[in-house]
């Protein structure tokens, strides 16, 4: 260990010293007074970070004995992540001052899952890879139960709690398997002892317990169940930040994790993949169906979509971690924009969460319901939206690494999956007449609304804002 | 000019910014602004696109105009016409200025209705310009969405479940075509047009889950092509979206369905299917055959029995698209002049057709055949337009719809006699089920107190079915304006095709003769 070891990490060390800073400021300050000045700040120190990593031009490097990974693809994960958190959470503030939420706990805990995230995607080893999942999700499950009054959030927040830990156990006793059959825990160490044919079972059934405990966290099926309760339950804000940040920090997790460590064997796991991407398309699309509540929809929707990432991965190719970062970025630009929406739905100053509370929204807010529109039809996948593309991108890597099947088998769940997106466009536009929502939501939200819209169209028209190039660079520091 | 294409294209989607952004709809001149701007851009566009027509060079097989820039992952924005596609645009730009003519009336949502039928113009003009892979994708399934709005919004009683249907049939269809395109994709390495239609897919035999599958990829792509094409056609039995759809659907968008967005499937046979995979649509040209012979029989039957007016000519469409099919996979010179004559003459017929029932649904609110009977005696011009298109429906010499069906016919007869006869026993039972639909709505004595103070045709829907008239006329009784202009491509591609065929027969009679 040594000085350099710290430069590699420096972003890192900046947030946590940060919110540990605020964190003692404030309390001696005036605490909650504070509370909007906290968001603001975060927020900004988020951006910049974002900034600093994004425009920095230091080598790629690993750092502590290569437990740490600095490298395109992680960068890319920690633009991604910082900049989704940093709206996210502004976002939110309007909520959080009308249901008496506003603490200035809540942005630094959100700084801090953050820096977990920013650990995981960068993870070189098991160990590394479990301290940041572990400080990510600590913080997520107090969050999702910020709302200490509300029975559900708190419910939420428990069973978030048991079932996170349930995973993480899996996750460790993997782990353990395959420190014990491979002899260490850095990732390049596991690649060199599975250069072979096929796994020693004992590292199979390690590699199989990680994937579950990693399944757990991107939340795909069969391993989904506690999404929808937790997205429903935990206060808005938070599930907007569940739906974002923390995806793609457990995607390129688990894309680390796959190709890092087990890049040697692709296909003893590609078919785990493929199965679990397989059970999340048509569970995601079919299991929506039913749902009235929209955030429990949005749950089931990214368990769909978790489906699709993961059909890009289960191509075990360079290309197809491009096609996933490619899904992940417009995923999480389509989810903010949602939820956004979902932020502002209000009657009397109460939030609505049923889909037919959508009735004729047409009607008094042209401009906002053409914007769900767009993004309802960009998350069903039918261009020229830019939904569309994340989809040709995971097609393409599927069906390049010769698993037609799936690719078949994806576009027939975006099929299913399409009834529900354009339910609410139907609700929107040709609904029965019911009594309006709440006209005067605050401007931030529609901005935001209309950017992430604007966006879904024009990247079709300005081929994705070069994103494609950033991540075919993310993809060959990963996958070679 | 030499992005003469994109302008058509972008011309009705500028409007419809304009519209989105500009106009107000609070009061009744803004209203009317609303309505003339959206005129003057699709009479616009028609005019643009004469001169696409005129510059056009028929002798050229090749694609014109064409205009070509780089877009993602070596996707491409490349737009052209040949003798197959540029009188689809045509047609396209054509009927738009009829179309929104005919919606003058419309007073619910006027600007979004507007701007919904803009923007469907320029999707539909994408699909047949289009000259790459995902570009034509893209304009294909894009237009679900205006049209689901169209259907839903500003459709009849049951808009929700027919919009929701004509959605998720036509999105299943086309995804397994997307998959499809994935893989020719990654076959050729391009999503070119004009290279793929050059690229020899392949045609072994391939085994896949034990099932031995002739033509290899090929079949497969095929199939997957045909899912999405016959469903937009549509073919029995994949057609019931379409009675649902016509019905529910307001008139301007039951015009539009049936004289252009149904063309897309037969556009798109003729692009894809036919030239990219010859030797699969050899093999699965009985198949094809078969289903139409079926639709035509079948779906007039039906016809018969209709009570809906709408429904009874969406049934009509159907068995009219049979024609279609029959002849372009028929594969010869015939058959393809006469399906895409057919296609043309149809987008006149029955839109026109639908514009009638539009005409008497405005005034009396019903489209049930039963409310009507005896209109003449009120509507004197009003049943002379009806019985006209009622007779080109049929397929009376001197009108466009003979010379298609005949081509048809002939294009088939050559091929498959057998399923010529059944062909053209949907002749009579069109005669059957139009005639008697123009009987019990028009003639006969009023009797019915509702239908006593019906008016006969304003002199603005008298404008509107001018234009079609003359269109349908002039094509009965002077057929090669358009044989002329599709003639020398359809010519090359009936070469390329059976030469293709042959290819692979020699191939294949070789490598049999010699594992004996």
């Amino acid at each position: 260990m040594n000085a350099s070891d710290f430069s590699v990490v420096l972003p890192e060390v900046l947030l946590s010293l940060y919110a540990m800073l605020a964190l003692v400021v404030f309390v001696y300050t005036g605490k909650d007074k504070h509370a909007v000045f906290s968001i603001w700040l975060t927020s900004g120190v988020l951006i910049l970070l974002a900034a600093i990593i994004g425009f920095g031009q230091s080598a790629e490097s690993t750092a502590f004995n290569d437990m740490f990974t600095d490298d395109s693809f992680s960068r890319f994960a920690k633009v991604f992540i910082l900049i989704s958190a940093a709206i996210v959470l502004v976002m939110g503030q309007d909520y959080a001052s009308k249901r008496d939420m506003l603490k200035f706990e809540y942005p630094l805990l959100i700084a801090l899952a953050v820096v977990g995230m920013m650990v995981m995607v960068s993870a070189g080893s098991l160990l590394t890879l479990y301290m940041g999942l572990e400080l990510q999700s600590l913080a997520l499950y107090v969050v999702a139960s910020f709302r200490r009054d509300s029975a559900k959030s708190t419910e939420a927040g428990l069973k978030y709690f048991v079932l996170g830990a349930l995973s993480s156990g899996l996750l460790l006793y993997g782990s353990s398997l395959i420190y014990g059959f491979a002899g260490t825990t850095q990732f390049g160490g596991i690649l060199e002892a599975t250069q072979v044919e096929h796994l020693s079972v004992g590292l199979l059934l390690g590699l199989v317990f990680v994937l579950a405990g990693l399944a757990f966290k991107v939340s795909a099926a069969p391993f989904h169940m506690w999404t929808p309760d937790v997205y429903e339950g935990a206060p808005t804000p938070v599930t907007a930040f569940l739906a974002t940040a923390p995806k793609i920090a457990a995607m390129g997790l688990f894309a680390r994790v796959v190709h890092d460590a087990f890049g040697g064997v692709v296909g003893d796991w590609q078919q785990i993949v493929a199965v679990l991407s397989l059970i999340s398309m048509f569970l995601g699309a079919i299991a929506a169906i039913g749902q009235r509540d929209i955030k429990r929809l949005m749950a089931y929707s990214s368990i769909a979509h978790m489906g699709f990432a993961l059909m890009g991965l289960a191509s075990g190719t360079t290309f197809g971690v491009q096609a996933m970062l490619i899904y992940m970025v417009i995923y999480v630009m389509m989810n903010i924009g949602a939820f956004a929406f979902i932020l502002s739905m209000e009657r009397d100053g109460r939030l609505v969460s049923n889909i037919a509370d959508l009735q004729m929204y047409s009607m008094y807010e042209p401009l906002k319901a053409l914007c769900v529109t767009a993004l309802m039809f960009s998350m069903a996948g039918v261009p020229p939206m830019v939904g569309f593309f994340g989809k040709f991108y995971v097609l393409r890597a599927a069906y390049d690494a010769g698993l037609a099947w799936l690719a078949i088998a994806g576009v027939i769940a975006s099929v299913i999956g399409a009834f529900y997106y354009i339910r609410i466009v139907y609700f929107m536009y040709f609904g029965d007449e019911t009594e309006p929502m709440d006209s005067h939501s605050p401007r931030r939200l529609t901005v935001i609304l209309v950017v992430s819209a604007a966006l879904m169209l024009l990247g079709t028209f300005f081929s994705l804002f070069g994103l494609e190039k950033l991540a075919l660079t993310a993809a060959i520091s990963l996958a070679g | 000019m030499s992005n003469l294409l994109s302008l058509i294209t972008f011309i009705p989607l500028v409007a419809a910014i304009i519209l989105a952004l500009v106009a107000r709809s609070d009061s009744e001149s803004a209203l009317r602004n609303v309505k003339i701007l959206t005129m003057s851009a699709t009479v616009f566009t028609f005019v643009v696109s004469l001169f696409v027509l005129f510059g056009f060079d028929p002798s050229n097989t090749g694609f014109q105009f064409v205009e070509e820039r780089n877009w993602l992952v070596g996707l491409q924005y490349k737009m052209g016409v040949d003798g197959i596609s540029i009188l689809f645009v045509m047609l396209t730009t054509f009927m738009m200025p009829l179309v929104i003519a005919a919606s003058w009336n419309v007073t619910y949502r006027l600007k979004e209705y507007m701007i919904a039928f803009l923007v469907l113009e320029t999707l539909m003009i994408g699909v047949f310009c289009a000259l790459d892979l995902v570009l034509f994708y893209m304009f294909f399934e894009a237009g679900l969405i205006p049209m689901f709005l169209i259907i839903g919004v500003w459709g009849g009683k049951k808009r929700i479940y027919a919009s929701f249907k004509f959605f998720l049939y036509t999105f299943l269809g086309s995804v397994l075509m997307l998959v499809a395109m994935v893989a020719m994709f990654a076959d050729a390495g391009t999503t070119d047009l004009v290279l793929l239609l050059d690229h020899n897919f392949g045609s072994e035999t391939l085994s896949v889950a034990g099932f031995q599958i002739i033509g290899g990829a090929q079949t497969l792509m095929w199939l997957a092509f045909f899912a999405s094409f016959a469903v937009k056609m549509p073919m029995w039995p994949v057609h019931t979206w379409l009675p649902d759809a016509h019905v529910q659907a307001p008139t301007a968008g039951s015009v539009v369905l049936a004289a252009i967005l149904l063309k897309m499937g037969g556009y798109g046979f003729l692009r894809f299917s036919l030239p990219m995979f010859p030797i699969a649509s050899d093999f699965l040209t009985p198949l094809v055959f078969w289903m139409s012979a079926i639709a035509i029989v079948y779906t007039s039957l039906v016809a018969l029995a209709q009570k809906d007016m709408k429904k009874l000519i969406a049934y009509s469409s159907v068995a009219h698209m049979g024609y279609v099919t029959l002849g372009i996979f028929a594969a010869n010179q015939q058959g393809i002049d006469g399906a895409i004559f057919q296609m043309l003459s149809h987008g006149f017929i029955s839109g026109a057709l639908f514009l009638c029932v539009g005409v008497i649904y405005d005034r009396m609110h019903t489209r049930d055949i039963d409310a009507y009977g005896g209109v003449i005696n009120n509507m004197p011009s009003y049943a002379l337009v009806f019985l006209f298109f009622t007779m080109a429906n049929v397929g009376l010499p001197g009108t466009s719809g003979f010379v298609g069906e005949f081509l048809t016919l002939v294009g088939i007869f050559k091929v498959n006699t057998w399923v010529a006869l059944f062909a053209a026993s949907g002749v009579i039972l069109s005669a059957a089920y139009a005639l008697w639909l123009y009987r019990r709505v028009v003639l006969g004595d009023l009797i019915k107190e509702s239908l006593k103070s019906i008016t006969d045709m304003t002199s603005r829907e008298k404008m509107v079915f001018a234009p079609l008239i003359a269109m349908t006329l002039l094509l009965g009784v002077y057929p090669a304006l358009i044989l002329d202009i599709i003639g020398p491509s359809v010519a090359a591609l009936v070469e390329t095709y059976h030469s293709n065929v042959a290819d692979h027969w020699i191939i294949h009679s070789a490598t049999s003769t010699a594992s004996y």
